[in-house]
């Protein structure tokens, strides 16, 4: 039964060695920098009303990013990470999705929880660890995640959202519903046992998941040809027997179509996708590296000519459906607007201190309620220790 | 009311799992058709289909990765570990991702449906890697429960608990027990509490406790002892993690004597936890030092087995020591 599986290829009857030469992956460009589409490329489905939130969710993706970085130099926060010249990937694969589909992050992808009004004060509670945050300021800051939004919280761990989305996608399937699961993972988490593990799976029970890889180049400071040998990350979802796709990842029309095709696809034939997007980090991993000691200021250069975000502005502009006036007012509005969110979200208190034992458990256990009871006791008498709770329960 | 074994007792409770709710599945290195090496799932695919019972590729992590997904999304999720000893590759996502995953989302998300079940323990001849009794590396995780039942009646109840327990579960089986413990189980739907042991023979001059398999060997040295004189009272723990602190507590504290027997090895294992704390909560009331019969800080041996295992003989005469203190 199984063996038939090997019986399409050739016989030969000498040696006679393969490599990833072998087969061929093109890459879907759409949209030229200047802001021209392709002769003959395949347009997405996009309209002036959707071209215009892609717009601005990418605008807004860019402030917020600008505006966090400066309030962890001022020591507001203690931890950022931008998405500095990938935007496109994360907001151009929400915007081919509908709202029931769920949206699983590695965790520079905040540009699909902008896509879908994620609020600025959701973003701000969440980075600055108080009382309103939705995760209970349990997590480091941009761990974002919103049930009501079908964007699973971010979590640190590498790659376990992989085979996690594979999962939820079966379950979506198993209930007969029109959804599909997208998954986030960077080109270096796809060297973790979880990718292998999480496609496999995927693949043999037929999950309606699409896995969007985003090949920026580096992990943390690692260069992604020491990170493997192969094709890029596409030649593997052919080894599981998947339907792949390698996209230019700065192209939002391309990030666009190729996501739509790929949740049609997943739906029809209740199927994984792979989409290997190739783009480039162009800040640092987070705001605790520095990039200058392993890559030169000519590569960044010569990929912020490939800007993703004014790459789409072109094509606006040559739709006639975005100028100069309105872009001024828009980055200046988004820039207020975020300045006065940090304002507000780091004075607002931290979490309660009963939320320490809250959602270890359904309901917290006997023992815990104990070992709250004596934090409790020991902050009461020494309060001036404990300045965030003292007082306050 | 029929005479099953242990494993009869496990596809009973999955049979009602499944029955009752259709968005359960089971799945697992050979669960399907084959219904699992050691038949526990026997059956299902037959009756429920291959969509909700089925054969995974041979990939731990990706088992529990895929299952926390499936729970995280609504689905009733039990996912089979072959052998406990083979759940490392999957540790990681059941400590950072299973047992957190309330917890760091804010209870925006949960995978209060999964049920992880998983064959642990010796005396099969299994040798280091089919004989493991790994669950203290879990008891060390906030956000799990582990749960060990110690016959077939236990079992089932104990496992639709699990399943029902809207947090994760471990659920791990003594698997020298699957055919060789027989009772009497009920046909229909019960349930066994988590979290609370049972005290299953009353004693006054010391607190014998275990879980799992290892309940038969102190319940043999317990009859032995009580030729000698000695009273015990037995006690089998059933949930490890979170742990019944008070029904050990209010035992130790009318015997002033506690032994504490585990398969696992002795350093760090969970009988080390035991005694701490029953230490801290009945100083007063103890007679003489808490006793730990376990296996030797050593990998499970093969030929060697019966000269590591905390046997039925090496739990006798640490009755007598305590007793004697």
């Amino acid at each position: 039964m199984s063996t038939e599986l090997y019986d399409d290829g050739p016989v030969v009857h000498q040696p006679t060695f393969i490599d990833g030469t072998s087969v061929e992956i093109p890459e879907l460009r759409i949209l030229r920098q200047n802001g021209t589409t392709y002769p003959k490329a395949d347009l997405p489905d996009i309209d002036q009303v959707l071209a215009t939130k892609i717009y601005q969710t990418l605008a807004f993706h860019r402030v917020l990013d600008e505006r966090m970085v400066a309030s962890q130099r001022q020591g507001r926060l203690s931890f950022y990470m931008t998405a500095l010249g990938e935007e496109a990937t994360s907001v151009g694969g929400a915007a081919a999705l509908e709202p029931q589909d769920m949206i699983m992050m590695q965790y520079r992808e905040q540009g699909t929880l902008m896509f879908r009004d994620f609020s600025i004060e959701n973003f701000m509670n969440q980075m600055f660890s108080n009382a309103d945050d939705l995760g209970k300021g349990r997590q480091m800051p941009i761990h974002y995640g919103s049930k009501e939004l079908n964007c699973m919280t971010v979590s640190s761990t590498l790659a376990t959202q992989i085979p996690q989305a594979a999962g939820y996608a079966y379950g979506q399937k198993l209930q007969g519903l029109d959804a599909v699961t997208l998954c986030y993972f960077g080109e270096g988490a796809a060297s973790e046992g979880d990718f292998h593990a999480g496609l496999n799976m995927a693949a043999v029970q037929e999950a309606p998941v699409i896995f969007f890889c985003r090949n920026n180049g580096y992990a943390i400071s690692t260069p992604s040809d020491e990170q493997f040998k192969g094709n890029g990350i596409a030649s593997r979802g052919v080894g599981y027997g998947m339907k792949t796709i390698r996209i230019d990842g700065n192209d939002i029309l391309a990030v666009l179509k190729a996501t739509q095709v790929a949740r049609a696809y997943a739906i029809k034939e209740s199927k994984p996708v792979l989409i290997e997007a190739m783009s480039y980090r162009l800040g640092g991993h987070s705001t605790s590296d520095d990039p200058s000691g392993y890559r030169t200021k000519e590569e960044e250069a010569k990929w912020q000519s490939h800007d993703p975000v004014i790459r789409m502005k072109n094509w606006m502009l040559q739709q006639n459906w975005w100028d100069e006036v309105k872009e001024t007012a828009l980055f200046e509005k988004y820039r207020e607007e975020v300045l006065a969110a940090v304002k507000v979200a780091e004075k607002i208190d931290k979490p309660h201190i009963d939320t320490m034992i809250t959602d270890v458990y359904d309901v917290p256990t006997a023992q815990l309620k104990a070992q709250l009871d004596e934090v409790k006791a020991h902050v009461n008498k020494y309060p001036e220790a404990y300045p965030f709770t003292a007082g306050k329960f | 009311m029929a005479q099953i074994n242990l494993l009869q007792a496990i596809n009973s409770a999955l049979d009602i799992a499944m029955t009752e709710n259709e968005r359960t599945v089971c799945f697992g290195e050979d669960v399907g058709q084959f219904g699992g090496v050691f038949r526990a799932t026997s059956g299902l695919q037959e009756k429920y289909g291959k969509a909700r019972c089925f054969n995974s590729p041979l990939v731990e992590q990706g088992i529990i990765g895929f299952a926390n997904g499936l729970a995280a999304q609504g689905t009733v999720a039990i996912a089979e570990i072959q052998f406990a000893d083979y759940i490392f590759p999957a540790f990681d996502q059941i400590v950072n991702e299973a047992a957190k995953f309330r917890y760091r989302t804010g209870n925006e998300f949960n995978v209060g449906k999964l049920t992880i079940r998983s064959p642990y323990g010796g005396g099969i001849a299994g040798g280091l890697y089919h004989s493991q009794s790994p669950e203290a590396y879990f008891a060390h995780t906030p956000g799990l429960k582990v749960v060990i039942p110690r016959n077939p009646y236990q079992a089932k109840g104990l496992l639709l608990a699990s399943i029902r327990d809207d947090n994760p579960v471990i659920f791990f089986e003594p698997k020298r027990l699957y055919r060789a413990s027989v009772g009497e189980v009920p046909d229909e739907d019960y349930q066994l509490p988590l979290g609370k042991a049972e005290v299953v023979q009353t004693g006054t001059d010391i607190t014998l406790l275990a879980w799992g398999a290892q309940m038969e060997i102190i319940e043999k040295a317990a009859k032995i002892a009580s030729n000698d004189g000695i009273s015990c009272e037995i006690v089998d723990l059933r949930t490890i993690l979170p742990w019944d602190i008070e029904t050990i507590s209010n035992s130790v504290m009318k015997t002033g004597r506690l032994l504490i027997s585990q398969e696992a090895p002795l350093t760090a294992g969970f009988a080390s936890e035991i005694a701490a704390t029953i230490q801290s909560e009945c100083f007063l009331n103890l007679e003489s030092p808490i006793a730990r019969v376990c296996g030797l800080d050593t990998p499970y041996p093969l030929a060697l087995e019966k000269e590591y295992v905390s046997d039925y003989l090496k739990v006798y005469e640490a009755i007598k020591k305590t007793v004697n203190f």
